[in-house]
């Protein structure tokens, strides 16, 4: 295992990396079916969870994580924090650490804030999502949900539809799945993909095509369209993008058999996918959301419990 | 079966670049088989067969116009699709690409559709709509780009009214490019126009009217033209005027950038001194330029920098023309003198026949994807001009079939005229 003690980008691991968070995961998710839904594996640490943007899922998902391994976790919201009286980040960051936590999760609407933190940290910082660029424990679930159903991933074909410029959940999926070397086609419109391809990362290509990304693909994942990006040009309107860029049940049928349908969510229904999909229980998208939590359990225990255990007793 | 054979006429074919006699036949509105005498289709059984002799006449495939503006919806009074559809067939033309700056603009699939069944209605020629590039042709949003190509668009412009938003156009190009549909940009600097209603130069100047200087354009294509390098997206620019433009265009395509471009025949015919007794049928944008811009513009059709030879063709009723040179609006009509005009290059023996087949129907039909159109060939829709390019006439407003008569040929004496379109095998007799 070659971690470090952040977990900021799906670049920064290696393949077994991977592996081993999965494997742990899988063995935390048990402590989620138990009646009593605790362990004492963090006892005594303490995690600041730092959420600089609206969040559901993730925020309630580390936190349930963090109460589920007995660490002390402290919610900071930001709306009623100095930050609103103009403190920089920098500031905010030496402040908590002065009490001395053991780990920062962080969502920002920065790409690189939790880079920046984990330079002036000594504590562990983890990647809750930072702006466009990458949401590393969403693609852990995403991989953890997939090979629940999928035993190689390298065999798959995995369609990546939407907004891939401004999506922080493809760009981990596409380094994570790319690595395991599964089978990427990316599809949008042009507007909303990168400029430059993805010619530096291997089976990675763009679909000419709706239909050619969802053929005989094995994973979907559909990501969801910001209403405010027809404000800047990138698409039309909302309608053109429900009537062009909505995964519909009979596009859907184009797909393997066994397809599965993965939303990082939150869903805008009958935009960018069809509500009678996810009605249909077609897709993954609630065992994405249970998966989260073992996850980010794995995450939590492999940072700063491994980790520490490993340092000398002083 | 219906069965139509083109007997002794000159093929000019831009595929085979080509002008060989031989005959054609259309059954039941596609091209079936082009023989070279007498007797090749004499086995078929059919009853219905109908033959034109075009002895002494050029077969070309059918001409596409792909810069016209129809009026309707909207500015009726002007020209309608129908009467646009008159003009065309007189000029020509078996296919016209319409404009979107109708009221309401063509930027909906409702607007297309209402465009595409009154040209059904009209039942003469083919019409393509082009899409707008943006909401109500206002340069703020892009409009329902997939849902245009979807009723029928074949391209989108917002012509009339350059981009000036440079984040619109470079993402209108790679939405559209998801499409497939070519952008066609009317490329030109708003802010350096200003308030010039003609070229900027020594007739501005001598009339005391204020010039659009030839930069406007220049330096507007230059940026489209780095959009599209930038963005791989397909450019088309409409309308090139100047000498730069074209220096602009060749150095871009011989760096390998997907863009093509049009002129109009007044770009190569008339000089800014059309409008020195202020005439505003002459009152065009981009303006009429220099005897060295038309040197500039020839070279470009020579040399195969411009691709396309189109009309433009902007009616405006005789009362919005008559009035100052300030007040007028631009544009003047071309359906019906496109084709004298350009036979004007071939006379100068610039062009062969079969180039004027590539710049006025094989590129046109390239650029915008128009399947099976563009060429004389098995398979391809039953779509063929035949002209005439002997027949001396003089362009008099009497001749004019546009609701419109704002043409700065009026009088003019013209050498070669269309003599039959054949749409999809149907023939119409064009003058």
């Amino acid at each position: 295992m070659s971690l470090k003690k952040d977990l900021i980008s799906i670049k920064d691991l290696t393949k077994s990396d991977i592996y081993s968070f999965i494997e742990t995961a899988k063995e935390f998710k048990k402590i989620s079916l138990k009646d009593i839904k605790k362990v004492p594996t963090l006892r005594g640490k303490t995690v600041i969870n730092l959420f600089y943007e609206p969040s559901t899922r993730t925020r309630s998902s580390f936190e349930i994580a963090q109460k589920r391994l007995s660490a002390d976790s402290l919610n900071i919201a930001i709306s009623q924090s100095s930050v609103t009286k103009g403190e920089t980040l920098k500031d905010t960051i030496l402040n908590l650490e002065s009490m001395k936590p053991d780990a920062f999760v962080i969502r920002h609407h920065e790409s690189g804030a939790p880079y920046f933190i984990s330079k002036i940290t000594k504590a562990s910082v983890i990647n809750a999502g930072d702006g466009i660029n990458e949401h590393p424990t969403q693609t852990l679930l995403d991989i953890m949900t997939v090979m629940e159903e999928k035993k190689d991933i390298s065999s798959l074909k995995v369609a990546i539809i939407g907004d891939i410029s401004h999506s922080r959940v493809a760009r981990s999926d596409i380094f994570g799945l790319s690595m395991l070397g599964a089978d990427i086609y990316i599809y949008g419109p042009y507007s909303l993909l990168p400029v430059t391809g993805f010619k530096d990362i291997p089976n990675v290509r763009i679909a000419k095509g709706f239909k050619e990304a969802v053929k005989n693909a094995d994973v979907i994942i559909m990501l969801r369209i910001q209403k405010e990006r027809a404000g800047y040009h990138f698409i039309p309107s909302i309608e053109e993008y429900r009537n062009f860029f909505k995964l519909t049940p009979e596009l859907l049928s184009l797909a393997s058999k066994g397809v599965m349908v993965l939303h990082p969510g939150p869903v805008n229904r009958d935009v960018e996918i069809s509500g009678s999909i996810i009605n249909r229980d077609k897709t993954f998208i609630f065992k994405q959301v249970e998966n989260g939590i073992a996850v980010r359990m794995a995450c939590l225990y492999m940072l700063l419990g491994v980790q520490k255990s490993l340092e000398p007793d002083i | 079966m219906k069965r139509l054979i083109i007997k002794n006429g000159i093929v000019a074919d831009p595929l085979s670049r080509t002008e060989v006699k031989r005959d054609i036949c259309i059954e039941d509105g596609i091209i079936r088989g082009a023989g070279n005498g007498t007797g090749d289709f004499k086995k078929s059984r059919s009853a219905d067969i109908k033959i034109i002799n075009a002895d002494g006449l050029y077969v070309l495939p059918g001409l596409i116009d792909m810069h016209v503006h129809l009026r309707e919806p909207g500015y009726e009074y002007k020209e309608t699709i129908k009467s646009g559809m008159e003009a065309a067939v007189s000029g020509g033309f078996t296919s016209i690409c319409c404009m979107p700056n109708t009221n309401p603009p063509n930027d909906s699939a409702s607007v297309n559709n209402y465009i595409i069944n009154k040209s059904k209605e009209a039942g003469l020629i083919n019409l393509f709509p082009i899409g707008a590039i943006s909401r109500g042709l206002k340069g703020e949003n892009l409009s329902d780009i997939g849902e245009l190509k979807e009723s029928g668009a074949v391209a989108i412009s917002d012509d009339g009214n350059p981009v000036s938003d440079t984040s619109l156009l470079a993402r209108a190009m790679l939405y559209a490019k998801t499409f497939g549909l070519p952008v066609i940009s009317h490329s030109e600097d708003l802010s350096l126009r200003g308030k010039g209603v003609m070229n900027e130069g020594f007739t501005s100047q001598a009339l005391g009217v204020a010039g659009i200087p030839s930069i406007a354009e220049e330096i507007a294509i230059e940026r489209d033209i780095g959009l599209a390098k930038y963005y791989g997206a397909k450019l088309h620019i409409a309308h090139v005027s100047t000498a730069g433009s074209v220096d602009v265009i060749r150095r871009a395509k011989k760096e390998g950038v997907d863009v093509t471009c049009e002129t109009c025949p007044h770009y190569f015919t008339l000089t800014e001194e059309s409008l020195l007794n202020y005439n505003t049928n002459a009152k065009i944008n981009p303006p009429l330029r220099t005897g060295r811009d038309i040197l500039a513009v020839k070279e470009g059709l020579v040399d195969r920098t411009i691709d396309v030879i189109a009309s433009d063709h902007a009616p405006h009723s005789e009362d919005e023309k008559d009035t100052t040179l300030d007040n007028a609006p631009f544009g003047i009509i071309g359906l019906q003198t496109l084709l004298p005009l350009t036979f004007k290059l071939y006379a100068e023996k610039r062009l062969f026949l079969h180039d004027i087949a590539r710049l006025v129907s094989q590129n046109p039909a390239r650029i915008l994807n128009l399947s099976g159109r563009g060429g004389i060939k098995e398979g391809y829709a039953g779509d063929i001009t035949i002209v005439d390019v002997r027949k001396k006439w003089k362009f008099s407003e009497n001749k004019i079939k546009s609701l419109s008569k704002n043409s700065p040929f009026i009088g003019m004496d013209f050498t070669g005229i269309a003599v039959y379109v054949i749409v999809s095998g149907n023939v119409i007799s064009a003058n």
